[in-house]
């Protein structure tokens, strides 16, 4: 293919402008919060299950496109390697989130019932063996500890390779990449199960991590496609073009799907069966949270699947950035669902001023951590032995 | 009768290449035969996009229909049953159905479509000129019938382009 109209890259600097921007959308958030606190008064589990609900958000975008990056280098695809970079650069945020969380730690008495080792009931009491504080704390520290090794040691083994290739670069990164899939596969449904499965203490179900898992993949698909995008506009990475947008955006798409899939899954068989102790979990979003959870349904699952069908849709930069920040804010709601009905209760939780600004201050630490990482090496990996395939190929 | 012109090449490049030298000459390219789909063929042929994803659409969409209304039709008009005491109308419970119909009449659709299309239904006669086609032979076919040359000139434009053993013969169509 003729390589036409491709313009130089502008080396990235991350601007005051850009700083300026993340700051004032930081304050938003900050401001949101101080606002929750001291002027509105929220109740205590409110404002901690907020927190919650973003360090979640924060580490789900980070931890979704490292998978995405190790999965691609695991099945030798060789499309993704002129956004390889973005992918890094996310996965790097991972150990940041537990900042975020440690914050949210004074609040664990609100948001897990467990915790209240004086009185537990009998049910509770049974799962003492796993759900106890010290044993949670220990699964916290390695959980992070894995996946910061793994997103630092594949980013230094990516690096190393702009300076000096070696014949065996690949053949490490996929073992190392294999490595982690392995991991995160068991780390994914167990850190699910810890971090939100746990909230509503009495209740469980198998298919949990993996539905958490996708919502995590969908979101940080999403993420990425919009750094894409505005990579691809400010020519920072003018090899983009609408081929990679058009396998995101199948990504995206297919993704949607699967995360309804196990979404109708989990909700069928609790339906079908039909017992009390499984059903209350749906009971209570049914009832109480009635709005969210149609719009949740329509917005992860109707929206993309009908907007993003076509070949055109997928291809064309503005209009799949639109999906993607509406799927982006789907799956922020998914977790609100998983959370708020729990953590709160249907007569405190609420979308106010604090659920809507919040979220601001997040995204302005991940992307000004994003940028810091993305600015310390070259924008794509040019060593890369599939770098040239990857910038010279089309969808059939 | 008209002649049919036909070389092979081994690599998918030496093709591609050979294709846009036709091109530039003026030749028009009846059809190109290839193992597996080549990167920027489509393009340099400039064919048009296949409707095979309408069909899909339309079969999906009439699967998906067919299979939500005839359990709707079954389990409120035909056959009411009681399962556990849910209502007749429950729409969880057709959703596997409605999906798994969904997607197997757009498959059916789509793959009963391609072969019609392709004239590869049965009882239809391929017309294979190189069984290596199939295998590891990319095929450039040129007819008299939309160019202006004659039959040795089209062989000895695709005998310059590198095209190992040119032949011809004589086809009805």
């Amino acid at each position: 293919m003729e390589k036409q109209n491709i313009p130089d890259a502008v080396p990235f600097k991350f601007g005051k402008k850009l700083k300026t921007w993340l700051g004032i959308a930081a304050a938003v958030g900050l401001i949101a919060l101080l606002w929750g606190v001291f002027i509105a008064q929220l109740p205590a589990s409110r404002i901690w299950a907020n927190l919650w609900l973003n360090a979640l958000m924060f580490l789900f975008l980070g931890l979704g496109a490292l998978f995405f990056w190790t999965v691609n280098t695991l099945g030798e695809s060789t499309w993704q390697i002129n956004i390889q970079r973005i992918m890094e650069s996310m996965g790097l945020t991972i150990p940041f989130a537990i900042l975020f969380f440690v914050i949210a730690f004074p609040g664990l008495k609100h948001l897990f019932e467990w915790t209240h080792t004086e009185h537990l009931d009998e049910i509770l009491q049974k799962k003492t063996a796993y759900l106890n504080m010290p044993f949670w704390l220990i699964r916290f520290v390695s959980y992070f500890a894995l996946w910061t090794f793994f997103a630092f040691y594949l980013r230094k083994i990516s690096v190393k390779n702009d300076f000096e290739p070696r014949d065996n670069f690949l053949k490490k990164l996929r073992s190392t990449s294999g490595w982690f899939i392995v991991i995160f596969a068991i780390t994914s449904s167990t850190s699910a199960w810890d971090w939100l499965m746990s909230i509503d203490g009495h209740w469980f179900s198998t298919l949990y991590g993996w539905y958490i898992f996708s919502g995590m993949f969908v979101a940080s698909i999403s993420v990425i496609i919009l750094i894409s995008v505005a990579f691809k506009r400010f020519n920072i990475m003018p090899n983009i073009n609408s081929e990679h947008l058009h396998d995101l955006g199948k990504y995206l798409f297919g993704f949607s799907i699967f995360w309804a899939y196990l979404w109708i899954s989990q909700y069928l068989l609790i339906w079908y069966g039909n017992i009390p102790e499984e059903t209350i979990y749906y009971v209570e979003r049914v009832d109480n949270f009635n709005t969210l959870f149609y719009v949740n349904m329509t917005v992860n699952f109707l929206f993309p699947f009908l907007a993003l069908m076509t070949r055109g849709a997928k291809r064309q930069p503005l209009y799949l950035s639109v999906i993607a920040i509406v799927v982006l804010i789907g799956h922020y709601i998914d977790l609100y669902l998983a959370i708020m009905p729990g953590a709160v209760g249907h007569e405190q939780a609420a979308i106010g001023l604090l659920e809507i600004g919040l979220p601001f201050f997040y995204l302005a630490a991940f992307l000004l951590l994003f940028l810091v990482f993305f600015e310390k090496a070259k924008p794509v990996p040019e060593n890369h032995p599939y770098f040239i395939e990857s910038s010279d190929y089309e969808n059939i | 009768m008209r002649a049919i012109v036909y070389g092979y090449f081994t690599d998918e490049l030496d093709l591609l290449n050979a294709v846009k030298e036709l091109q530039n000459k003026g030749i028009r390219i009846a059809d190109v035969r290839t193992p597996f789909p080549v990167h920027g063929l489509d393009a340099a042929l400039k064919l048009r996009r296949s409707h095979l994803p309408k069909v899909a659409f339309v079969g999906g969409l009439i699967g998906g229909t067919l299979g939500l209304f005839f359990q709707v039709w079954v389990f409120t008009k035909g056959w009411p049953l009681n399962f556990g005491g849910k209502p007749f109308l429950s729409l969880p419970s057709f959703i596997p159905v409605t999906f798994e119909l969904t997607v197997l009449i757009a498959a059916f659709s789509m793959g009963i479509a391609f072969l019609l299309r392709s004239n590869l239904g049965p009882g239809s006669i391929p017309d294979i000129l190189d069984e290596e086609v199939t295998d590891d032979h990319f095929q450039i076919i040129l007819s008299e019938k939309n160019n202006n040359l004659s039959e040795t000139e089209l062989v000895e434009a695709l005998a310059a382009t590198g095209a190992l053993d040119v032949k011809h013969v004589n086809a009805e169509k």
